[in-house]
């Protein structure tokens, strides 16, 4: 191997080509299916160059339908194929959803582990661009709730590539939520912090790790997807007043990495969670539970940030109103501060 | 193609097994659940859909596949899971809730997975459709042998994974046979009732595709037509559709009291009833006696019989492995 020394930044969408595009060289079993992921490349950016180098009956246009095509992915993972197929929005899942949570997370628990369906099936989420509530939601409660699949949602490019060369190589089905304002497409507003280095070479991040991506010592802050972002930027701020915030980018859903978080609550005796998808019955609920039922010391009740329980609105003052940000991350704090 | 001698008896056996393994469930099935209907209670609980009378669209299909081909069934799936060769010890366990069932007790009756010869169902209608589609598509990009069979009843001919599978298959020219059992009831609503056509092989041409209609739950003739279908397939022609008239002789589900019948609808059926009539058949056209017949009832109850044995004496898995196998 070169020695790599040269910083290489790519996009999210960029990463996560590479990553399909290196497997699929290297195991004729990976194909990718789904809606305009052709010679288009994907809405997202996320399968560009895969057609010109793969060709049409491994990087397949599909047409729109997603019943056919999401049970389509299940049988021929059950066959031995390890296909990668793309929802394009994760808000589309009503459609497909049976394929989905009845045969994908349940078949090999159905054949006592004799059938295995490694499909990766990876979704655009996220909003902040006024698409309103059909083209907007997260949704990650909604995958994380159900058993039987695993769920993983990078911050940056890094970690979209080797999750997702993780993801191709598991044997169990797994979700790939990438948000859309962290794709790196400029019509979809780009958070300039998702770009980073992403070596050439092939590498795994490991399925069910948390990253601490910031350490601090007085509060944490956990994320995932654009709400890590939030968090930085939270931390920054803090941090001129003398605030040291510890960041940690959860990364996976499904298995989701308790302790990473926990043994920061213990050191920090804060915990503040910050997500996109819907305040209620979510990810923010189920992390301050983890941290809680543990007997963990805190110094102050946790707090989440999350999106409120409504559809998502289009007009922009409304959905810019609506959305996590760093500053409701330090309003948080400061409530903490107070009681 | 006329099925062979063989050909008949194979299938007219796994006829025999199948109808004999059903009555033998349905008698299992009951035994604790009287006086006041219970669906939990006894050694075989929950839901129970029998396929008596659906015997000939097993039979007929399956007398052309291999292990190595795939099968998708439906909520009603033993027939079919017997004539594609699903072990009969371990299937029989499963809906018994053991652990030497398929999964060890995790599926029961209508999540049956038999890797080794390509079998499985759901209980959701129309759902297997994509998964055979995606097998099928699986072999192509493979260059593997191979064709997949969807099994649905008429009801699920309205769904939408019906619709968009038969597109599907369709637009890639995947080796898909499409299978419907037709017997008139979707639980208690009648074809004519839910359906905007008489005949769902008349769909198949709005996806490009042949379409067949069998009538008379007449094995012969669905071995004819599912033969045509499969070895089109085989031979890279693209998908069909076969719309089989069959005939429900149970239930929609144990416990089923089958009061939307019209009067007389049952005795009807059962004055149809396929299993003689192949035996009248075999014997006119073939040299099989009765005591022929006889031995291959002998044999198909203690096939039969010997399943129900290995069920019944083997135990339930501690309960904490149903922790087990949500992950490979």
């Amino acid at each position: 191997m070169s020695v790599a020394t040269k910083e290489r930044k790519l996009t999210i969408a960029r990463a996560m080509a590479e990553a399909i595009a290196q497997e699929m060289r290297i195991d004729e079993r990976v194909f990718v299916m789904g809606e305009d992921i052709g010679p288009l490349g994907g809405v997202f950016g996320n399968t560009r160059g895969l057609f010109d180098e793969f060709g049409a009956e491994r990087v397949r246009d599909t047409p729109i339908s997603e019943t056919a095509f999401m049970g389509a992915a299940v049988g021929a993972a059950s066959d031995g194929m390890r296909p990668i197929v793309e929802l394009m929005f994760v808000d589309f899942f009503g459609v497909c959803f049976d394929a989905i949570y009845n045969s994908m997370a349940k078949n090999t628990y159905f054949s006592g582990g004799e059938v295995k369906v490694p499909v990766v099936l990876m979704t655009s989420t996220g909003g902040g661009y006024s698409d309103a509530g059909q083209h907007s939601q997260c949704l990650h409660a909604t995958f994380a709730h159900l058993p039987g699949m695993k769920v993983v949602a990078p911050s940056n490019a890094y970690d979209a590539k080797g999750l997702m060369t993780a993801a191709i190589r598991d044997d169990n089905p797994v979700i790939f939520m990438f948000h859309k304002a962290l794709q790196g497409m400029g019509w979809l507003g780009t958070e300039r912090d998702a770009i980073v280095h992403v070596p050439e070479e092939s590498y795994e991040i490991p399925i069910g790790k948390a990253a601490v991506v910031k350490e601090g010592t007085d509060v944490t802050i956990v994320g995932l997807t654009s709400g890590v972002h939030h968090g930085l930027k939270a931390a920054r701020t803090l941090a001129e007043r003398g605030v040291s915030a510890e960041v940690i980018d959860i990364r996976s859903l499904v298995p989701l990495d308790r302790e990473t978080i926990i043994n920061s609550v213990k050191k920090t005796g804060r915990l503040i969670v910050v997500d996109e998808d819907y305040h209620s019955y979510g990810v923010t609920g189920e992390i301050i539970t983890s941290v809680v039922e543990q007997g963990v010391a805190l110094k102050a009740a946790p707090k989440r940030v999350a999106y409120p329980d409504i559809p998502i609105p289009f007009a922009r003052p409304m959905e810019q109103w609506a959305l996590p940000n760093a500053e409701k991350i330090i309003t948080a704090f400061e409530l903490m501060e107070k009681n | 193609m006329k099925p062979n001698r063989e050909q008949q008896l194979w299938m007219y056996e796994h006829m025999l097994i199948s109808r004999y393994f059903e009555e033998t469930i349905e008698k299992i099935y009951m035994e604790g659940k009287l006086p006041a209907f219970n669906m939990a209670n006894g050694p075989i609980p929950g839901e129970m859909h029998l396929s008596n009378g659906q015997e000939p669209c097993a039979v007929g299909v399956c007398a052309h596949l291999t292990a190595t081909d795939i099968v998708t069934s439906t909520h009603r799936p033993h027939h079919v899971a017997i004539a594609k060769g699903v072990d009969l010890n371990k299937m029989t366990a499963e809906i018994f809730g053991k652990a030497t069932g398929l999964s060890g007790g995790r599926g029961g009756h209508m999540h049956i997975f038999d890797a080794k010869v390509n079998f499985s169902c759901s209980g959701i209608i129309a759902q297997g459709m994509g998964p055979a589609v995606g097998a099928a598509l699986s072999r192509k990009l493979q260059n593997k042998e191979g064709v997949a069979i969807a099994y649905i009843g008429e009801g699920a001919a309205n769904q939408g994974a019906f619709h968009e599978s038969l597109n599907l298959a369709s637009v890639w020219k995947l080796p898909v046979v499409f299978i419907i059992e037709d017997n008139a009831w979707g639980i208690s609503v009648a074809k004519t009732a839910s359906t905007a056509i008489e005949r769902n092989d008349q769909r198949a041409a709005a996806y490009g595709m042949p379409g067949y209609a069998v009538e008379n739950n007449d094995p012969i003739a669905i071995f004819e037509a599912a033969g045509e279908a499969i070895e089109r397939a085989r031979s890279g022609g693209g998908p069909s559709l076969i719309e089989i008239e069959t005939y429900r002789l149970a239930g929609h589900f144990m416990g089923d009291a089958e009061g939307y019948r019209p009067k007389g609808e049952k005795d009807a059926l059962f004055a149809k009833d396929p299993i003689p009539k192949f035996r009248e058949h075999l014997a006119a056209n073939f040299d099989w006696s009765n005591s022929d017949d006889e031995a291959m009832v002998k044999k198909a109850h203690e096939k039969v019989d010997a399943a129900i044995e290995f069920a019944r004496n083997s135990e339930y898995a501690p309960v904490e492995e149903a922790l087990e196998k949500v992950f490979v």
